[in-house]
C-alpha cells in the first residue's frame, strides 16, 4: 500500500460514493450546530419538509447572538430571543441536543466541541461556520459550511465535496518563551498570505506544534480558514487522547480502546508526499500584531508599519514607518473561539495579576464556554481581571463578530483575540488589532501597544 | 433554483483584493431577513457613507454599472465568514456572475448552491476582462456557460458538477437523497468498523 497522508486516510475512510471529477459524496460523522447558521437551516429543512436523518450525530450550541452582559439569560434584542427559542424548539423536536444557556456545554461551538468530546480524531465534521477548522486540531477533517450544505447535511448526514491537495506546514525550531500559539499561525499567515492556502487541507507538523498543549492546537487550526484553507490538522498524539479522556461524549470502557487504537493509525505515513510544503523558523520570532485590515497584515510587536497597502493605514489611522508599539488602543477584546480557553485566561491573568487596567482602556474578558467560566472562577482569575478593572462576562462570541451587539465604537482601537481584523468586522469602522492573549491583556494595562516580553 | 444558460450584462470592475463577506454583508443583516431584501444592503459599508448617502466613489454606484451583473473581481473574492447570506445578498443584488483570479472556498460552494457563477481566471485575464469593462465605450459581458466562455473568446473552466448544478437547475439534496441505500449501506459497514462514533440511544 502506498505511503498516505493523514487526510487522505481520514477523506477516503469516509467516501460513500465517487461521484467523478474528483467530487466525492462523504459521510459526515459528526455536526455542529449555532443558533445563527443552525436556525437557517433548521428551517429550510422544515419548508422542504424534511427530516433529519440523524440527530444523534448532531448537537447544538448557543454562541453567536447570546448577551454576554453578566448574568444575561438570552440576547440583546427581540429577534436574538425569537431566534434562540425557535433553534431550541427546533432541536427539541427533530430530537437534536442543544446546549442551552446556563447549561454545562454551552459556549463557542468551536470550543465546545473538544470540551464535550463531540470533536473526535479521525472523524469529519462540519458545521455551519468558517473556523470550524478549528476541529483539526485534534486530528479530524472538519470544514465550514453555509446553509445549504448545512441543509444537506441534517438531510442526508453526508456532503458533496471536491477533494483538496494537501499542505504540510513544519513549525521547526524552538519559539522563545512568550511565544504563543496565535503568534506561530499569524506568523505564517504573515509569510504565505491569506490565499496561501486555497485549495488546500493543511497539516501543522514540526516540533513547536507537537510541543503545545491541545488548546493552542486548537489555536493553531482555528486560523487555517485565514490562511484560504479547507481544513486544517495536527496529527493526534497522547495529548490528544490524555485530551479526550473521560469528557461527556468521548467513547468510554471497550469502545475507548478501540478507537484509540484506530486513531494511532491516522498519522501520515512518514514517506507520504504532500502536494506543498512550508516551513516556518519559529526560532526568532517575535509577539506578533496585526496593523492592517487582512490577517496577512501582521508584523512582530517590535516592528514598523509597512506601508504597501495605504487604504488600510488609513482605515486603522496609522502612519507608514512608526513603530506599532506605543499605538494608544481603547478597547481590549479577550475571547473568541481563537483564544477564550483555559489556558488563555491564565496567560492573560498572569500579565493583568496585581496592575490595573489603563484608565482610558475599556478591557474584556469573554470565556469561550459556561464550564471554561466556571473552571476560571474555581481558580480565582475573574476576580485578578475584575479587580484590574476588566469586565468579566457571559460565554459567547461576543466581540469577535459582534452579532450580539457587543461591537468596537467607530474608529476606536481594539486590541483582540479573535481571527479577523476586517473592515468594519467589530464594528463600523472599528479598527482591530489581532494579537495572543497576553498581548492584548498587555496592551489593556499599558494602555497602548507593548511588547509583553517587557511585562 | 434558476437555470443559468447565457448572460449578457454590464460587467462591473472591482479590483479590490481580500473583499470579504463581512464587506459583502454585513453580519447584523443575517439575523433572519427574507433572501430577496439583502440586495439593499450589499456592500452596505463601501456602497453608502457613514451618514447614509451613496458614496459616489464605489464603481456599483457609477452610473454606467448601475444594474451591472457581472462583477470582475480581485484575488481571493469572498473570503472570511460561512455565510451564505453573502451570495443572497449579491444575488438580491442583481449579480449572477463573480470572475476572479480566486475565492474564499466556502464562499465558492455558497454561490453554486443558489445559481451564482463563480469563474475562476488567472490574475492577467481577469486585470484585462476589467480593464475592457472600465473602457469608456465598454460593451455589456456575454458570458456563455454552454461553450464555457466571455465574450465568446476568453475560455475558462468549470468543475462538471458545478457546471451540471447550473446548467439544470439541480438539487444537490435531492440527488443525494436518491442514493440513500448508499448511505446506508455505508453506515452499516462503518459501524462494525468504528463503533464509537454511533451513539448506541
Amino acid at each position: 500500500m502506498s505511503a498516505k497522508t493523514m487526510f487522505d486516510k481520514i477523506w477516503d475512510q469516509h467516501l460513500v460514493e465517487d461521484l467523478g471529477d474528483g467530487v466525492h459524496l462523504l459521510h459526515v460523522d459528526r455536526h455542529l450546530m449555532h443558533e445563527l447558521s443552525g436556525q437557517r437551516g433548521q428551517l429550510e429543512l422544515k419548508a422542504r419538509g424534511i427530516k433529519i436523518r440523524n440527530p444523534e450525530l448532531t448537537i447544538g450550541s448557543m454562541d453567536h447572538v447570546v448577551s454576554t452582559v453578566p448574568g444575561a439569560r438570552g440576547g440583546n434584542f427581540p429577534w436574538a430571543d425569537k431566534m434562540i427559542e425557535s433553534f431550541r424548539a427546533e432541536g427539541k423536536k427533530a430530537g437534536v441536543k442543544i446546549y442551552d444557556i446556563g447549561e454545562d456545554g454551552q459556549g463557542i461551538v468551536h470550543v465546545v466541541g473538544p470540551e464535550l468530546g463531540f470533536t473526535l480524531p479521525g472523524s469529519t465534521l462540519l458545521c455551519g461556520d468558517s473556523h470550524t477548522c478549528t476541529h483539526g486540531a485534534l486530528g479530524a477533517l472538519a470544514w465550514g459550511i453555509g446553509t445549504s450544505e448545512l441543509t444537506h447535511v441534517l438531510a442526508t448526514q453526508t456532503i458533496v465535496q471536491q477533494r483538496p491537495k494537501t499542505l504540510r506546514a513544519r513549525f521547526e525550531g524552538k519559539p522563545a518563551h512568550a511565544i504563543t500559539a496565535k503568534d506561530l499561525i499569524l506568523a505564517l499567515i504573515g509569510k504565505i498570505g491569506t490565499a496561501g492556502g486555497v485549495g488546500y487541507a493543511v497539516e501543522y507538523a514540526g516540533e513547536a506544534i507537537r510541543d503545545l498543549e491541545m488548546e493552542g492546537r486548537l489555536t493553531v487550526c482555528n486560523l487555517s480558514i485565514e490562511l484560504g484553507a479547507k481544513a486544517g490538522m495536527i496529527a493526534p498524539d497522547e495529548k490528544t487522547f490524555a485530551y479526550l479522556k473521560g469528557r461527556r461524549h468521548a467513547p468510554a470502557g471497550a469502545l475507548w480502546d478501540q478507537a484509540v487504537e484506530h486513531w494511532k493509525t491516522l498519522p501520515s505515513d512518514a514517506a507520504a508526499k504532500f502536494d506543498k510544503e512550508q516551513v516556518l523558523d519559529c526560532s526568532a520570532l517575535a509577539p506578533q500584531i496585526t496593523w492592517g485590515t487582512s490577517p496577512e497584515d501582521v508584523i512582530g510587536v517590535d516592528g514598523r508599519i509597512p506601508g504597501n497597502k495605504p487604504e488600510a493605514l488609513a482605515y486603522m489611522g496609522l502612519t507608514e514607518g512608526r513603530q506599532i508599539a506605543g499605538t494608544k488602543v481603547d478597547r481590549v477584546f479577550i475571547g473568541s473561539c481563537t483564544n477564550s480557553r483555559l489556558p488563555d485566561l491564565r496567560a492573560a491573568a498572569a500579565i493583568v495579576r496585581g496592575r490595573k487596567a489603563a484608565k482610558h482602556v475599556k478591557a474584556w474578558v469573554v470565556p469561550g464556554s459556561w464550564r471554561i467560566k466556571q473552571d476560571a472562577e474555581a481558580e480565582g482569575l475573574h476576580e485578578i481581571f475584575l479587580n484590574a478593572g476588566f469586565e468579566w462576562r457571559e460565554a459567547g462570541c461576543s466581540m469577535c463578530v459582534g452579532v450580539n451587539g457587543d461591537l468596537v465604537e467607530p474608529q476606536a482601537r481594539c486590541v483582540s483575540t479573535s481571527n479577523r481584523n476586517f473592515v468594519g468586522r467589530q464594528g463600523p469602522q472599528a479598527r482591530t488589532h489581532l494579537a495572543s492573549p497576553a498581548t492584548a491583556a498587555a496592551a489593556a494595562i499599558a494602555g497602548e501597544i507593548v511588547d509583553v516580553r517587557g511585562f | 433554483m434558476d437555470k443559468f444558460l447565457k448572460l449578457s450584462a454590464v460587467a462591473a470592475p472591482f479590483l479590490k483584493k481580500n473583499v470579504d463577506t463581512d464587506l459583502i454583508i454585513r453580519i447584523e443583516r443575517c439575523t433572519g431577513m427574507p433572501k430577496e431584501e439583502l440586495g439593499k444592503y450589499a456592500f452596505e459599508m463601501v456602497r453608502f457613507l457613514p451618514g447614509g448617502a451613496e458614496n459616489p466613489e464605489f464603481v456599483l454606484n457609477q452610473p454606467r454599472y448601475r444594474g451591472a451583473q457581472i462583477l470582475v473581481c480581485g484575488e481571493f473574492f469572498g473570503t472570511g465568514s460561512s455565510r451564505e447570506v453573502a451570495v443572497w445578498a449579491l444575488a438580491s443584488f442583481g449579480i449572477r456572475c463573480v470572475i476572479a483570479p480566486s475565492f474564499g472556498q466556502i464562499f465558492f460552494n455558497n454561490c453554486f448552491q443558489n445559481g451564482l457563477l463563480a469563474i475562476v481566471l488567472p490574475q492577467a485575464t481577469v486585470d484585462a476582462l476589467a480593464q475592457s469593462a472600465a473602457a469608456p465605450a465598454a460593451k455589456p459581458f456575454t458570458v456563455d456557460l454552454e461553450s464555457q466562455t466571455i465574450n465568446g473568446s476568453v475560455r475558462f473552466d468549470i468543475a462538471p458538477r458545478n457546471l451540471k448544478m447550473l446548467l439544470e437547475g439541480l438539487d444537490e439534496i435531492g440527488l443525494t437523497q436518491a442514493m440513500e441505500p448508499k448511505i446506508a449501506a455505508f453506515q452499516a459497514a462503518d459501524r462494525k468498523r468504528r463503533p464509537w462514533i454511533y451513539p448506541s440511544t
